[in-house]
């Protein structure tokens, strides 16, 4: 059965067993961690082709950051044959029911919202997680819509959004979420025509 | 002569199948771990929201309750007394987070729901429980059987729990729609989980004393 214990067997059993596991988890992290890799990137690719328009570049190889109210915003722009055909803004919201909310948001190059689409999330299965488009019509309702025009707020808050039966603060951190993403947009443009003002 | 002798080894052969046979069952019956044991109440009232999710998360938990079951059994007689604990978590914390890795790299879907629940697989009293009741006392195979047993055990009571939750509450069955409506909304949040639970518990141990 067990052994006795003394100082020196305990002391060496620990070290041996943490050793034996460490360098097990080492090997396995070191197998693991291109495929971990490359299944983020093709989550964020498989986002970002669902909303923006079509196109032919590599949207997380020209991905850069925005500052905005002192969070770093990652932009993804896409473009077909040379010519900007919107962006991606990877954006999040810490309001949700459940914590952290992350939405990428593609925006066409006039403004309008092309399409939203949930990354990640811990909102209630049932009731929150409707946000994600398909199991509910809360996300179509953002599609084209012009953020000067379309206020992005659920209607308790004097906004324009339909908010989920029973899940207000869930619709408030997906509208919060999306507003930044305007604004940082907004940012973008901006750098943009002010270099097509400068070509000229 | 010769093979009147093999009779008695081939009774014995039959009776050690049996046994073997009996620890796989008394993990998913007698001693069931959620319904007979209420062991792991955190992971079964969390993960059960769906058929799906308990499936998993039963899968994922007998996946390590076998791994940590065998390395125990085999390293407990040269572990001293006093540090088997810390060594037991050890192990167990070592294969949850292997598993993890492995989850992230090839089943990200999977992952992406069950992600944040996977890491309390190491504190799941279950785990520890069979390692110090069962596997630090028994031999390879048997801790080996314990563990799949109780595992499976495990699966089934979770992935009956989130079936009825499921059907109650979003009005779906393995995430396919059976009626056009939303359902009870209370047996998706945490009371659900609690009062399915309850009545499932009831009915399993009737069951099961009717049966012996």
């Amino acid at each position: 059965m067990a052994k006795e214990s003394s100082l020196k067997n305990m002391v060496s059993t620990l070290f041996i067993v943490c050793l034996v596991s460490s360098t097990l988890l080492g090997g396995v992290y070191a197998i693991t961690k291109a495929p971990i890799e490359a299944a983020a990137i093709a989550k964020i690719n498989s986002s970002i082709s669902l909303v923006v328009p079509a196109f032919d570049n590599d949207p997380s190889a020209e991905a850069f950051t925005k500052e905005y109210k002192g969070n770093n915003y990652k932009i993804y722009p896409a473009k077909k044959g040379g010519e900007m055909v919107g962006y991606a803004v990877e954006t999040f919201s810490t309001n949700g029911f459940g914590g952290k909310i992350v939405i990428m948001v593609g925006f066409n190059t006039d403004g309008t919202i092309f399409n939203t689409s949930v990354l990640s999330h811990s909102e209630t299965p049932g009731l929150g997680d409707k946000m994600v488009e398909g199991k509910s019509n809360f996300s179509v309702q953002f599609k084209g819509k012009n953020p000067a025009d379309f206020k992005m707020a659920v209607k308790k808050d004097g906004g324009d959004v339909d908010a989920i039966t029973a899940s207000t603060i869930t619709s408030r951190a997906f509208c919060g979420a999306v507003e930044s993403a305007c604004e940082v947009y907004k940012l973008c443009a901006q750098i943009q025509t002010n270099k097509e003002n400068s070509n000229e | 002569m010769k093979f009147i002798s093999c009779v008695p080894k081939f009774k014995q052969i039959k009776r050690t199948a049996m046994s073997k046979l009996s620890l796989l069952t008394s993990g998913i019956i007698k001693n069931n771990p959620t319904f007979v044991l209420v062991l792991g109440m955190c992971p079964t009232l969390a993960t059960t929201t769906s058929a799906i999710n308990g499936f998993g998360m039963g899968v994922a938990t007998l996946f390590v309750l076998t791994m940590s079951n065998i390395v125990i059994s085999l390293v407990a007689t040269q572990v001293p007394d006093k540090v088997r604990i810390p060594v037991y978590i050890v192990v167990i914390a070592a294969f949850v987070t292997i598993l993890q890795l492995l989850m992230q790299a090839f089943t990200p879907g999977l992952y992406a729901t069950l992600g944040i629940f996977i890491p309390l697989i190491v504190v799941n009293c279950i785990v520890l429980g069979r390692a110090e009741a069962y596997a630090s006392k028994n031999n390879v195979t048997d801790s080996a059987m314990d563990g799949i047993g109780s595992g499976i055990g495990f699966t089934l009571s979770l992935t009956v729990i989130g079936l009825v939750r499921e059907i109650l509450g979003s009005a779906s069955i393995f995430g396919i729609k059976f009626m056009d409506s939303d359902g009870i909304l209370a047996f998706v949040l945490a009371p659900g989980a609690f009062i399915v639970l309850g009545y499932l518990m009831v009915l399993f141990n009737k069951l099961k004393s009717k049966i012996s």
